[in-house]
This record gives C-alpha cells, sequence and structure tokens, in this order.
C-alpha cells in the first residue's frame, strides 16, 4: 500500500530566507502587541501588601519573638492601610506566608484524603503520623496539614464602620462537593499537645470550613498567597482602612513573613507582569532577528542549497576519510 | 539425488593416475610422532561405537545446537542478558526499593514500566530462538546411511551418530560429522568436495582415501572392518590434521587429504565411505563458529552514554539535594528548639528524624534517586523498540527492494541497526556471488590475432547507458541494438560472431588454428560430462565454473566433448578436410593440473593420427614467456586483445600447444614417475621441474575471455554509492588477477588510476622461501611487506597534491602480515588514502580481521556484504552485516542483520532508509530526552527540597 511504500503525500517546508524572516517577523507583530495587552491588564489591578509579622510583635517583646507567639497574652494588633488606588469589588483578601514549606515531603503525605470524604473511613489515620490519634481515638481531620491550619484574623473597618468579609466560596467548588464530606465533622481536633493552629467548629461539617479547604490545598512553593476572604465593596482611593489583627500564627520559629494582601483582580487574574514582559521580550526579539536578518540577506545573500557548505566539502582539501 | 539415483554410472576412471601433482604418497611427518600425547590423544575406534572402550572415552554425540538458550536456561540467561543493561539495572533497583517506606509513589507504577520492557524484549529474544531452535531440529533430523553391522547400511538421523560409525554419503549430500575418507565410487578412493561453506572457494577439492582401504568398495565389505584411529584433539584449525589408523597391525598416517569436513558437500561423487572421528560439537566448523555478537547501533551506544551522564546527574542531584535535606532537618529541630514547627521534628519517623540526621538524608537519597529515574527515559527504549520494528516492515515492504525472480523482499533480520544504515563509512564486499554471479560466460576470443565475438558485457552495458545510446566502441561495435540483444540462449554462452558461429569458422584464413584453438577448449580440462539418457543432452560437471564455461563454447561451436573415460576423451567434432561430423578419441596420458603458483593446466595427449600434443591454457604472465621462436606468430595482437578484454573486465587466459616426439615424451614420463616416486621433501620441487622443462617452446593459438558475470546493477550502484562518499573495499578469496578484472568491471578500479599492489608472489620471495628457517622467513617477509606499505605511502604523500586517484591492492600472503599488530596502523592509513582497496586471497578469518580493523581503525560505520558461509566472520565483525539471499545457501542470511536478494537493492536500503530512518529515531530520541530533562527539573524543584 501507499503507507507501507512510505509514500503518502508529505510536505516539508524549505526554510528559505523569505520564509524565516517572514516568519520572525509575523510572531514579532502579533507578540509586542499581546504583551502591552497583558502588560495593561496586569497595571490595571491594584494590589495592597502590608508586612506584619514583626510590627505586630510588641517593641518588649521583639528579641524573643517565638516565646512572645507561644505564650498567652492577647496578640490583637492595629494597622492601617491607605488605599491609593480606587479598588472596584470584589476585592480580595490573601494572606501571604514566605519562608513557609507546604511542599515538604513528610507535610504533604501527612493526611488522608478518604477519611475527610466519609466518615466511614475515619479510623484510617495510617499515613497522617504523628497527627493521627489522640488517646487512641482517630483525629478528624488527621494529619500535620490540618494541625498546622492558620489561624490568624483580619477585621477591616473604615471610618469605624466594619468592612464585612465574604468567607463564602473562597475555595474550590469541586473541593467543596466532593473532596470534602458534608457529614464529617471534626472531632479530637487540636486535643493534643502541642496545638498547631486554629481550632474548628466540630458542629460545622468539613465541606463548609472553607478556611481548612483552602489550607489543605497545598502550596507548592516556600512563598504563597492563600485567599482569606472578599470584600464587596468597593474600596475608595484616600481610604483609611483598619484591620484589627490577631496575630496568632507562629512563623517566628523559622523566620517566615507574614503578609496581608488586598488585590483587584483583572480578566488575566491577579497583578502578574510575567506574562506581558514575556511576550514583549520574544516578540522584540522575533523583530530584532527578522530586521537583522533582511540585513544579512540583503547585504549578503547566497545560493540555496549550495553544497559547498556541507562540512565535508568545506574541510580543506577535500579529505573526508 | 532422485535423479541421480535413478541414472547411476560406473564410472571407473582413476584420475589420480593421471594427475601429476597431486595423489601425493602419504607418508610420516614428524608431526606424527606427537600421536598420543597430549592434544593428540583422540582414540577412535572404527565400526564399533558400542564397544566398551568407546563408551568409556564419552564423546559427545551429533548434536549440533545453534540457539543460545535451552528450555531451562531460558529464564535466567535472558533475565541476565537484560539485566546488564544499565537502565534496566537501575530500574530494577527503584522497582525493589519502591516496596519499601521510603518510595514516593506507589510500587505499581515503577514495577509496571519495567516488567513491559522486560518481558517485550524477552518475548523478541525467545521468537528468535525459536526460530533458530526450529533450523537446528530441521539440520539435525537429516538422515544419512550408517552401518548397522553385518554389511546393512540404513538411514539413521544425523543426531544419533556416533564417533567410529561408519557413513555412507552419497553425491550432493553434506557431510553430517567430520569423517575420515576410506574409499569411494572411483576405484582409487578419490572425491571431490565443495568447501565454499568453510572457505568460500567455489572450485571443487580433491581428497583420497588411504591405499588400504581403497578396496572397501561395497557395503558387504565393511561386516567385519575394524580400526583404529588415533588423531589430535578436537581444533578448530581447518587445514590440518594429524593421525594414524592401524589396522590389521599396522599404522598407517592421516592427513588432511582424507579428512572430509562438516560443512561441506561431496560432488562429481556417486557415494563415499567414511568413519566419523569428531561430531557435533566437535567437529572443525563448529569450532571455529563464533558466538553471534549482539551488535548496537551507534545511537544506541551514544544514548547509553548518556544514559550514564544522566544516571551521573541524577546521582548529583540527589546527593545535593540529600546534603541541602540534611542541613534543614538538622536545623528543625536544635537544642530543643523547633523551627519548621509544623513538621514536627520533635516526634518524626526515621527518614525525617533531625536527630539523626545522616541516616535521614542518606534515607532521602534514595528516595531522591527513584524521584528523578523520571530522569532516565525507561519509555525511550520501548518507543524505539516500537520505532525499529516499523521501520523494519517499512524495509521488509519496499517493493523497490523485491526480487521478483526469486521471490525475495528484503528482510530486516535484527530491527536494531535499521538507523545505522543511514552512517556507513566503509563498505566491506565479498566478490562471488555478491558483485558478481558466479556464472561465467565465454564472451570473446582472439585466434591467430584476430578477434572474435561481440557479446555485450555488463560493463559495456552500463557505460553506453551512461554515455548514451550513441556511443559506439570501436573495438566490438556495441550498438544499442545489441544491448537488447543480449538475451542468452545457452547459459554461460553468450558468444555471437556470424564468422565462426554454425560451422562457418571453416571458411576463415585461419581455419587450421581455429580448429585447434577449439580442439584444446575440448580436450584440455578436468570436466566430466554427463548425459542425460532421455533427451541426449550433455550437461558438465566442473571443478571451476570457467572450464564448464569452456567446454560448453567448444560444444556451441561443434566440438562436443561428450564422454571421458580412465584414458581417453571423445569429441564430436567437424573434419577440415572432408566436412563431414566425426568422432574423434583422444588418449590422455598426462594431466598438469591447474594450480595458483603454476597458474596453468597442461594435458599431453594422443590423437588418433598417434600424434603426441602437449595442450596448455593459462594466465598471460607465464604463458607469454613459455612461446617459442616460431610460436608467437601472432603475439602482439593476441597481446593487445588480451590487454583490452582484461581493461572490459573479463577473464583471459591464453591457449597454445605443442607437437612433442616421442623420445620426448618418454624422457618425459620417465621423469616425471621418478619425481613421483621419491619420498624426499623436494619431491614437488622435482615435479615441478620436470613439468616446467616440457610445457615449453609452446604454438600460440590465441586467448580466451570469460566474463565473470555482474549482478544486475552492481557498477551502477557502485557508483552511486561512491558519489555518496561511501567507500568499498572488496575482500574476495579469488586470484589477484580475477580480483582486479572484476574491479575494473564494476568501476571500482579505472585506467587512470595508480595502483599500489602488495604481493608476496614475486620470483625473489619465492626463492627466498626455499631457503632457510621458518623464522627467518617470516622476518623477511614481513620486512618486505612494511617496506612494500611504506612505498605506498610514500605514493599517496606524493600523489596527495594531484587528483590522481590510488587503488591498493593486496594479497592474502601479505595481508596475513600487515594486519599483525605494529603493522596495521601503517596499513590502515595507507588504505584509507586509496580510493579503492582490493584484498584477494583472503581467508574467511582474515576478511573478519580486516572488518574489524576498519571498524576500529578509521572509527566509521563499517558495512559488511557477502553471500556465502566464508563472509559469515565478516559479516558478524561489522557495524551491520548484508547476506545476499542468493543461491549459497543461507548461512550468511542466517547471520546477517539483514537480508537482501541483490547487491544494487544496497543503494536503496543505504541511501533511502538508512538517511530516513536515522533521522526519524534521532529526532524521536532527542525530542524524549528533552521532554524528560522538563520533567525532571520540574520534579527537583518541586518536590525534592
Amino acid at each position: 500500500s501507499r503507507f507501507t511504500q512510505q509514500e503518502l503525500p508529505a510536505c516539508k517546508p524549505i526554510l528559505t530566507p523569505k520564509w524565516v524572516i517572514l516568519t520572525f517577523l509575523m510572531s514579532g507583530v502579533v507578540f509586542i502587541p499581546l504583551g502591552v495587552i497583558c502588560l495593561f491588564a496586569s497595571q490595571g489591578v491594584t494590589e495592597i501588601v502590608d508586612r506584619y509579622d514583626t510590627d505586630c510583635i510588641p517593641l518588649s517583646s521583639r528579641d524573643n519573638k517565638v516565646r512572645y507567639i507561644q505564650g498567652l497574652e492577647d496578640k490583637r494588633c492595629n494597622r492601617t492601610i491607605m488605599v491609593t488606588k480606587t479598588m472596584k469589588n470584589p476585592v480580595y483578601v490573601y494572606y501571604q506566608l514566605e519562608n513557609y514549606y507546604q511542599n515538604h515531603r513528610r507535610y504533604v503525605k501527612s493526611r488522608q484524603d478518604g477519611q475527610l470524604r466519609s466518615p466511614k473511613e475515619e479510623h484510617d489515620v495510617k499515613s497522617c503520623a504523628p497527627e493521627d490519634t489522640v488517646g487512641g481515638e482517630p483525629i478528624v481531620p488527621c494529619g500535620l496539614v490540618a494541625w498546622s491550619l492558620f489561624n490568624d484574623t483580619y477585621d477591616f473597618s473604615r471610618n469605624n464602620e466594619k468592612i464585612p468579609v465574604n468567607k463564602k466560596g473562597i475555595s474550590w467548588k469541586s473541593d467543596r462537593e466532593s473532596k470534602f464530606g458534608k457529614n464529617v465533622f471534626p472531632k479530637n481536633f487540636q486535643k493534643g499537645s502541642p496545638i498547631g493552629g486554629k481550632s474548628l467548629d466540630p458542629e460545622v461539617p468539613l465541606s463548609e470550613q472553607e478556611d481548612l479547604i483552602v489550607w489543605m490545598r497545598t502550596a507548592a512553593l516556600p512563598t504563597f498567597r492563600k485567599l482569606y476572604g472578599k470584600i464587596d465593596t468597593d474600596l475608595q482611593a484616600g481610604d483609611t482602612i483598619n484591620v484589627l489583627l490577631q496575630n496568632n500564627y507562629n512563623t517566628y520559629s523559622f523566620n517566615g513573613k507574614k503578609k496581608l494582601v488586598l488585590s483587584t483582580t483583572s480578566w488575566l487574574g491577579g497583578r502578574n507582569d510575567f506574562l506581558g514582559i514575556a511576550y514583549l521580550t520574544v516578540g522584540s526579539i522575533c523583530l530584532f532577528l527578522a530586521v537583522f536578518f533582511s540585513i544579512l540577506y540583503l547585504a549578503k545573500p547566497r545560493q540555496l542549497g549550495d553544497p559547498s557548505y556541507l562540512s565535508w566539502n568545506r574541510s580543506a582539501g577535500g579529505g573526508r576519510g | 539425488m532422485a535423479s541421480g539415483s535413478g541414472r547411476r554410472r560406473k564410472r571407473k576412471i582413476l584420475l589420480s593416475k593421471l594427475f601429476t601433482l597431486t595423489g601425493a604418497k602419504a607418508c610420516f611427518k614428524p608431526d606424527h610422532s606427537k600421536i598420543g600425547r597430549s592434544g593428540f590423544s583422540r582414540v577412535v575406534s572404527c565400526n564399533q561405537p558400542d564397544s566398551p572402550d568407546a563408551e568409556s572415552r564419552n564423546y559427545c554425540d551429533n548434536y549440533v545446537r545453534t540457539t543460545k538458550y535451552t528450555l531451562a536456561t531460558f529464564l535466567p540467561k535472558s533475565l541476565f542478558e537484560q539485566f546488564r543493561r544499565v537502565a534496566n539495572f537501575y530500574f530494577l533497583v527503584v522497582g525493589i526499593l519502591s516496596f519499601t517506606p521510603l518510595a514516593p509513589y506507589t510500587a505499581v507504577s515503577a514495577i509496571v514500566p519495567l516488567t513491559f520492557v522486560i518481558l517485550a524484549t524477552m518475548f523478541k529474544e525467545g521468537v528468535e530462538d525459536w526460530r533458530r531452535k526450529q533450523q537446528d531440529i530441521e539440520v539435525n533430523n537429516r538422515k544419512v546411511r550408517v552401518h548397522r553391522g553385518n554389511g546393512n547400511f540404513d538411514f539413521k538421523e544425523w543426531k544419533t551418530l556416533r564417533v567410529g560409525d561408519i557413513l555412507k554419503v552419497e553425491k550432493n549430500e553434506f557431510f553430517p560429522a567430520d569423517l575420515v575418507l576410506l574409499s569411494s565410487s572411483y576405484e582409487d578412493a578419490v572425491c571431490y568436495v565443495e568447501t565454499m561453506n568453510l572457505d568460500g572457494e567455489t572450485n571443487l577439492k580433491l581428497k583420497q582415501g588411504l591405499e588400504v582401504t581403497l578396496s572397501l568398495r561395497e557395503e558387504l565389505n565393511f561386516r567385519d572392518f575394524e580400526a583404529f584411529i588415533k588423531c589430535e584433539d578436537p581444533n578448530a584449525n581447518l587445514y590440518s590434521f594429524i593421525g594414524t589408523m592401524e589396522l590389521m597391525g599396522a599404522m598407517y598416517p592421516l592427513s588432511p587429504q582424507q579428512l572430509l569436513l562438516r560443512g561441506s558437500k561431496l560432488r562429481n561423487t556417486d557415494y563415499i565411505y567414511g568413519v566419523v572421528i569428531f561430531t557435533g560439537p566437535d567437529t572443525k566448523v563448529v569450532q571455529n563458529s563464533t558466538d553471534p555478537p549482539s551488535k548496537r547501533s551507534m545511537i544506541e551506544r551514544k544514548m547509553d552514554k548518556i544514559i550514564y551522564l544522566m544516571f551521573l546527574m541524577v546521582v548529583s542531584l540527589a546527593f545535593f539535594g540529600s546534603i541541602l535535606f540534611g542541613i534543614s532537618t538538622r536545623e528543625d529541630f536544635q537544642n530543643g528548639v523547633m523551627t519548621r514547627w509544623y513538621l514536627k521534628p520533635d516526634d518524626s519517623s526515621i527518614f525525617f528524624d533531625p536527630k539523626r540526621v545522616p541516616m535521614a538524608a542518606m534515607f532521602h537519597f534514595l528516595t531522591a534517586l527513584m524521584l528523578n529515574s523520571y530522569f532516565i527515559p525507561i519509555s525511550l527504549y520501548v518507543s524505539i523498540e516500537i520505532v525499529k520494528v516499523l521501520q523494519s516492515i517499512f524495509i521488509n515492504k519496499d517493493i523497490h527492494m523485491y526480487y521478483e525472480e526469486a521471490d525475495k523482499p528484503a528482510h530486516a533480520r535484527t530491527s536494531n541497526l535499521n538507523e545505522e544504515l543511514g552512517q556507513v563509512g566503509t563498505i566491506l564486499s565479498d566478490k562471488t556471488g555478491t558483485l558478481t554471479c558466479n556464472s561465467m560466460e565465454f564472451i570473446k576470443c582472439s585466434i591467430a590475432g584476430t578477434a572474435y565475438g561481440r557479446g555485450v558485457t555488463e560493463v559495456d552495458i552500463a557505460m553506453v547507458r551512461r554515455k548514451g545510446s550513441a556511443m559506439v566502441n570501436q573495438s566490438n561495435g556495441i550498438s544499442t541494438e545489441d544491448v537488447v540483444a543480449a538475451e542468452r540462449a545457452v547459459k554461460r554462452f553468450n558468444f555471437r560472431d556470424e564468422r565462426i558461429m554454425d560451422g562457418k569458422w571453416v571458411t576463415e584464413t585461419h581455419a587450421d588454428v581455429i580448429q585447434k584453438f577449439f580442439q584444446l577448449l575440448a580436450v584440455c580440462h578436468t570436466v566430466i560430462p554427463e548425459v542425460d539418457e532421455d533427451t541426449g543432452n550433455i550437461s558438465y560437471e566442473a571443478e571451476s565454473p570457467d572450464e564448464a564455461a569452456f567446454v560448453i563454447a567448444a560444444r556451441e561451436l561443434g566440438f562436443e566433448f561428450f564422454t571421458r573415460t580412465q584414458t581417453t576423451i571423445s569429441v564430436r567434432e567437424l573434419d577440415l578436410v572432408t566436412g563431414e561430423r566425426v568422432e574423434r578419441l583422444y588418449k590422455v596420458l598426462n594431466v598438469l593440473e591447474f594450480s595458483s603458483s603454476r597458474k596453468r593446466m597442461s594435458v599431453i595427449v594422443q590423437d588418433q593420427d598417434g600424434k603426441l600434443l602437449l595442450l596448455c591454457k593459462g594466465a598471460d604472465s607465464v604463458m607469454f614467456e613459455r612461446l617459442s621462436e616460431s610460436g608467437r606468430k601472432y603475439e602482439k595482437e593476441t597481446r593487445d586483445h588480451v590487454n583490452e578484454y582484461a581493461d572490459a573486465g573479463l577473464r583471459t587466459l591464453i591457449l597454445a600447444y605443442r607437437e612433442l616426439d616421442k623420445n620426448e615424451y618418454e624422457v618425459f614420463t620417465e621423469r616425471i614417475s621418478e619425481a613421483k616416486n621419491s619420498v624426499s621433501a623436494d619431491r614437488e620441487a622435482l615435479i615441478d621441474e620436470v613439468t616446467d622443462k616440457i610445457e615449453k617452446n609452446l604454438v600460440l593459438l590465441g586467448a580466451t575471455a570469460v566474463e565473470d558475470k555482474l549482478q544486475n546493477g552492481v557498477p551502477d550502484c557502485i557508483d552511486k554509492l561512491a558519489q555518496a562518499g561511501i567507500k568499498i573495499w572488496v575482500l574476495t578469496g579469488d586470484k589477484m588477477e580475477t580480483a582486479i578484472n572484476i574491479g575494473f568491471a564494476c568501476s571500482l578500479l579505472r585506467r587512470d588510476m595508480k595502483q599500489i599492489i602488495i604481493n608476496l608472489e614475486t620470483p625473489e620471495i619465492q626463492q627466498l622461501e626455499k631457503s632457510g628457517e621458518k623464522d627467518a622467513i617470516a622476518e623477511a617477509l614481513k620486512e618486505n611487506v612494511l617496506c612494500q606499505i611504506t612505498n605506498g605511502k610514500a605514493q599517496l604523500k606524493a600523489s596527495s597534491g594531484n587528483s590522481k586517484a590510488l587503488a591498493l591492492i593486496i594479497d592474502g600472503k601479505s595481508l596475513a602480515y600487515a594486519l599483525e599488530e605494529d603493522m596495521k596502523g601503517i596499513f590502515l592509513e595507507l588504505a584509507i588514502g586509496c580510493a579503492s582497496v582490493i584484498c584477494c586471497r583472503s581467508s574467511p578469518k582474515q576478511k573478519a580481521l580486516v572488518t574489524r580493523l576498519v571498524k576500529t581503525g578509521s572509527r566509521q560505520t563499517t558495512l559488511a556484504i557477502g553471500d556465502g558461509a566464508n563472509d559469515v566472520g565478516m559479516l558478524q565483525e561489522a557495524d551491520i552485516g548484508v547476506g545476499i539471499s542468493g543461491v549459497e545457501g543461507m548461512q550468511a542470511v542466517m547471520s546477517s542483520d539483514i537480508a537482501i536478494a541483490q547487491f544494487r537493492y544496497l543503494e536503496r536500503l543505504l541511501l533511502v532508509h538508512g538517511h530516513w530512518c536515522y533521522r526519524r529515531i534521532s529526532k524521536m530520541v532527542s525530542i524524549i530526552y528533552k521532554f524528560r530533562l522538563t520533567l525532571t527539573f520540574r520534579n527537583t524543584f518541586l518536590h525534592s527540597v
């Protein structure tokens, strides 16, 4: 058949100078505007970042932050944030942790997905060690990930008027509906010692514990943001926002930073200039190459497929052994 | 043979009596004294394989196994082979580790791909071995007649033969084991043996039994036959054999002259009786065979290197990762202070325990090795294997490489060398059966200074085609019409000339010379005619295809040789005077046979008038000097014609005769019998001297030109391959002259090329060989070869400036020295500098050695192509062995990597398939590697910290 005789129609473009220049030119022309659009979209996103880990430690405790954070005193802390540009709703509230290895192999594996999904598998806590049982009873949700749940809280107010934070719908829908059971309730959680992070209300099923759901999607990099909630009102330029903050979470023992982030989104997502810059760079390289090749082609043209340029013809004397 | 038994003829021709040179009397040589000592301890009690003595010796049976595995050893052995591959072994280790809690993933995902790969490869191996097994079964179950006792011979399977059995082997059968010849259908116990499978020589070898046993010609004679043979232990040397036979209390020496080797074939002899002395694995041919090496293509070897590199990268990645891991783990819990508290370092398993950091780091190292195993692409092997199988299917199915006449498509026997085809730098080619068809055609002759014959040679056809049809060769006036008309009516005969065909030669001016010329062709040979009783047609059995071509030519021109008796040759020929066809009887008195040193053959006959004639044919180099003054009448013209023929790639022979007077002949017979009966060491020299004296003062008749027919399209193909920058070496067992002829014929050599000929056949060297000791001779010869090579190199240097191409022609003897350790470097340099290289008279071993030299020395991919069993070594040694699945048995094909039907398909195989396969495979490999690299770096940076 024509297949076995390898005679199927085939087409193989020959890279003639004209083709090459045209291709580069085309990609340059397409990429640069794309880059500009992306960059523009990214620039349109307003983002406010406030690092508070050090500032929220009283000056007297600064030389031993770990003892302070592990202490029992009230860790309330007030922060003020200036809004420089109007932020249209929804405004997303994130917390950002740095130098926090949610991707550590031990950490990642220390969880039991079956247990989260259905109460029948409650006793399956093998992979959760050492946070598996307390007094012989299984912990739900077990494992290091759940145990170390982030427990700082933020309350926003503007001119002494509270800004409500919507904490519904911050996790993935699929997680809520199929990975975390509606009939699974926290049991024996944070009953052992030491206590890792936030405690959970044992009356609320896991599928509604959205902070937990967000936290359980472990981050791939040591610097990560996780969604805390949404503010459904616009923030005007010049607004001063007071944040009443419960500084509970210990990042001080491993020198991790904590940041509060307020950000709007564009059609491209959050603020990220990378895509636009990448498009611009590649586009300009293509354009430059197109110009360079055209100059080369005009100044010093050579015949296509000249056999004298082949490696064995080029070596002196033609002495290919 | 079925037809052979139907018309068995009683031939009572004592050829050995006529033959002057062979049929040497057996005599004890010093080596025989070694019998019974170590290395010469074998004892065979003939005809009593059941005796307790034989039982106690416990020689192996005649079962020959070529398979790699048996049923029992298949599993362990093939598994071992599999895990010798680095990647497989690595994955095995990873697979075992994946059952431990160290594993970052489940065990299944590690084991399944490995199991698949290994099972697939093992299956392939198994199927290949199964095929070999089938072949073994076929060979081992062939039947041969064996003495059962009381003079009865029954058919038995080959594998059941035992040492000491008496066999009866019939015409055209292979010998099932190494035998000592006892007697044959000829009264003097001679037989003809075709040893093509052993050494590739196409001419028949004459073997002769001992005088004491030649009377055992009937089956009944063996009823009470009893003898003991003591001989050397099994070894691989094909050309030596030392033994003694003890028969009725007397000792008789045995030599290679009595030894019939497994793998050779009985020809021109109705039957022989022989006793089995070496069986199965002890036989010389099996001892000679080497295990087929497993060949790997360059891409695969390079891939292996890259895998080592990647392995190194994986290890170093894992190593650095573990160090970093160790450091950060140590910091997790120091002096009772936890840093990364969320990992609970105070309550940790061993793998992450900050208190036992070195252990944890080590375990992490293992885990990281597993994690990064993505780096080493196990799937690559599977993908490559699949792609290669597809490519072999493409090769097998290619209609352009399908040989319709024999219904043979190309066949890629091993799929792992496909892409290597595109990388071939040097082709080492056999000649007979590969470049040529091994059929000779009588095509031209020059009689009395007149050139006859305007047959068209392959070379001419190629030339005409190349230069356009308008070209007309002046000497013989070829036109395209002739090219078309080159259909042959008679095999081995392609002679066309109205002047002398159909009996018209009588009208030519030199009719008498023409008559003598063809009489000579009809008489001066050792051919045996065979008359088909039904049709009356005569077929000829000849020692070499040339001779058959001559006899057929004589027949076609009206000199029909039809019977040979012990002393006579009968020829039907035209009487010049009466113009009638008469039968003439020639009494053959002596045959002075052909040998490579004599380069001529003569017979002395007495015709019906009682005239004594010496008829002689031989190579031009020896014949012209033997002409008498009066016999040189046509010398100049003949010389011109011979040169012309040689340029066209034809084999030429000069024919000459001489009338002897009675006295002279009597003196000769006296001397020759004296020489034959002398027992001294210089007996052969004496005989030479006597024959030399009589083959003198000859009268020139003319010259013949025989075409060693090239296969279709060979010159074209060679031309194209040369254009592609591929070098072609011809390695042949033939004589130098023949090899050079063929070189011209297939456009490897051209007139404008400068030939560097290195040989040791010069008179002074032969002189040297006769005197002095062995060591001294070897030393001198080596010196000589070195000197010739150095001269050649000097020429090479001198010609490197101008464009004149050089051709190197070297003979086997010099090659033996040139291939020695200290000389092969310089030899290779010379050879590589030359445009064409021809090695003649080379043994199978030398062919393999040359191949190895080229392979290792020039670092190029070598391709060996051949069709005979003598090419097996070469095919196995080369990077790629291509077998021609032609007429000469299947040994070459069996040991080749790719089998094609015709040489010309090499062009498509190399330039089309090789090119495509290489491009496609390399693209695939590079893409898979890049993909793996990306994957692993992602893994490393996201997970391993």
